[in-house]
């Protein structure tokens, strides 16, 4: 029923087409000049959408033109990003943001795609929206509401565990940080973690609820436990989406502002640890724009804001891509 | 040994492999369980924290006074409430056209490819992060004006609206039987009016439900606001001048040195947690059982 509509309506569509041909009754004449205005009307509104991106891309673009010209791409290598000499490079926080957005990925992915398992093969049916809507409401919460309860909650209890780390395990390189902050890496990934388990778990849940009941049942019906149904036949199915699913969540990851803000620890050094501060791409925005005082520092900032901008489009782009292929446009990615 | 040839039934290596998959299952089964738990009771803490934390600041006066200087105690956040109302309210009237009459081409010109990569591209579009869609805005308009205002909080408002409004506009339409169409169309009714005229007030449900998620996710950004509607201390009414909004004053305060400080940002939390609770449960209501399959 749902396909319907895009083939039944075709004729219809054809008839402004068809407008200036001979077989059309002269009254419809008249019908088309409305027709034609609102055809053109909300084409012109399509448009628009399209006319934004273009213009998003293109201000950025001449936004951080000056930098560009200054930098070129070795912006993107740089290791010095210092205001007062003039001279900005950008790889600690490219770095900071990817491995932020991994180790929350690391964290992330088992927990929801766990909890997706759960919801979509062993709930019983009336009792799947009462777990799985508190995960959907929790998908909308604002991501400022997330850094306030990292920063005065998750900061203090991370430093604990910190402190013991290092003292426990500071021979091993990852853990030998500066660990008395509480904010940085660690804490970061983990508020990112947090923020993203419920969309993937959200879409993960609606592409497990495609898999053809038919296949389970012909696996249970051979002997195969639950979990060896849906390891074997389950899985692989919904492999592709799955991924879609990781992937926009690791798009979301990266793009994600106000919490990484309030808990990234926000330095422009090389990370070595796990409790180093770090600013990633979209808090080193959010966290010097206002108080960028010439050209070619805000021009440097927007330059970052072109490259989390590339990055994150081409993440979405792959995700939506995989998403689509298997629902055919289907699922809606909302959150 | 005759008749009972049953996997696992049996005794010796059978048997054993047969308990082996019994024992994976229930392992699976119980990871599956601990995931389901971590991810629910995690979410919920943070949920009855905020509002454990809110409540007890919140008042009457937090709700309608303005702010006092740093440092002093008490004061409200009723500038901030009006900042975001305003902003958001502008930002609708922006998105919506937009949004809405997009949507309405892509589902009822379906014969157009443009539609379809519109559909595409919105659905992108949702992935761009909200701090690039503040520099969009700072660029277009703060510059040109020379000034944080908030009128440029409204375009990068709408902005992060458009897509979503977009999404579940199409959604909306592609619900509305074709029949209904045929039967205004079979009336000799034109196109542009069997729009208007039947498919928008049939969808109308669905397009409520989606401008008001759209306004949802708008409300609680912070990141697009901190260098386009800025903040300020004071009233506003003005949207040329810079104006507070909730969440931006939420990171002010939550970054701020004061105690007293803090305690507003988790009121003001408070507040903006409301607002998007409600409205999401009160569109889960309006479209019940769309999730339940």
């Amino acid at each position: 029923m749902q396909g319907e509509p895009q083939v039944t309506n075709r004729p219809l569509g054809r008839l402004l087409t068809r407008a200036s041909g001979k077989l059309v009754h002269p009254d419809a004449q008249v019908i088309n000049l409305g027709d034609r205005f609102f055809y053109t009307l909300t084409r012109g509104l399509a448009f628009c959408v399209i006319f934004l991106v273009i213009l998003l891309v293109l201000d950025l673009f001449r936004g951080s033109w000056e930098a560009i010209r200054q930098f070129g791409l070795k912006f993107l290598v740089g290791t010095t990003w210092d205001p007062v000499a003039r001279q900005f490079g950008t790889l600690p926080t490219i770095v900071g943001t990817i491995v932020k957005a991994f180790i929350a990925l690391l964290l992330a992915v088992p927990i929801s795609i766990g909890s997706a398992i759960f919801i979509s093969f062993y709930t019983p049916k009336w009792l799947r929206p009462v777990i799985s809507y508190p995960i959907e409401l929790l998908a909308g919460i604002p991501s400022i509401i997330f850094g306030l309860w990292g920063l005065f909650v998750m900061v203090p209890v991370i430093r604990v565990l910190q402190v013991w780390l290092k003292a426990n395990f500071g021979w091993f390189p990852l853990f030998n940080g500066p660990a008395v902050y509480g904010v940085g890496v660690l804490a970061g990934s983990a508020i990112l973690a947090i923020m993203i388990t419920p969309i993937i778990a959200a879409i993960s849940r609606d592409i497990l609820l495609t898999v053809p009941r038919t296949q389970i049942e012909g696996m249970l019906a051979l002997g195969a436990t639950k979990w060896e149904a849906i390891w074997k036949v389950a899985l692989p199915y919904a492999r592709t989406g799955l991924l879609g699913a990781v992937i926009l969540g690791l798009g979301r990851a990266i793009g994600e502002t106000m919490a990484v803000t309030m808990v990234g620890g926000n330095s422009f050094d090389l990370i070595h640890s796990l409790f180093d501060p770090v600013h990633s791409m979209a808090s080193q925005i959010a966290s010097e724009f206002a108080e960028a005082t010439y050209s070619l520092y805000v021009s440097s900032l927007i330059y970052v804001g072109l490259v989390l901008f590339g990055i994150t489009i081409i993440i979405s782009l792959l995700a939506q891509l995989l998403l689509w292929r298997l629902s055919k446009g289907r699922i809606a990615i909302l959150e | 040994m005759a008749g009972n040839t049953l996997y696992g039934a049996g005794t010796g290596a059978s048997r054993q492999y047969y308990l082996y998959r019994k024992g994976i299952e229930w392992l699976a089964w119980i990871g599956m369980l601990f995931c389901t738990g971590v991810t629910v009771f995690i979410l919920l803490m943070i949920l009855g924290y905020v509002l454990y934390q809110g409540a007890s600041y919140i008042n009457w006066e937090f709700l309608t006074a303005l702010p006092l200087p740093a440092g002093e105690t008490g004061g409200g956040i009723a500038n901030a409430l009006v900042g975001s109302a305003m902003v958001v309210v502008v930002a609708t009237l922006m998105a919506v056209p937009i949004g809405v009459g997009a949507a309405i081409f892509v589902n009822e010109f379906p014969s157009a490819q443009l539609g379809r990569f519109v559909r595409f591209l919105a659905e992108v579009l949702t992935g761009v992060p909200s701090i690039v869609v503040g520099l969009f805005a700072y660029a277009l308009v703060v510059r040109p004006l020379g000034s944080f205002s908030g009128l440029s909080g409204s375009v990068a408002y709408a902005f992060i609206m458009i897509p979503i409004i977009l999404i579940t506009a199409h959604e909306a339409f592609r619900l509305v039987p074709v029949s209904l169409r045929e039967a205004s169309l079979a009336l000799g009714i034109p196109k542009w009016r069997t729009i208007l005229w039947v498919v928008l007030p049939v969808s109308s449900r669905a397009l409520l439900t989606g401008v008001v998620l759209a306004i949802a996710r708008a409300l609680g950004e912070a990141a697009p606001m901190l260098f386009t509607a800025f903040g300020n201390p004071f009233w506003n009414l003005n949207l040329k001048k810079p104006i507070a909004t909730v969440p931006l004053l939420i990171y002010t305060y939550a970054t701020g040195p004061y105690e007293d400080w803090h305690r507003k940002a988790w009121a003001a939390s408070f507040v903006l947690l409301m607002v998007v609770l409600v409205t999401s449960v009160l569109t889960r209501v309006f479209l019940r059982g769309k999730s339940n399959e």
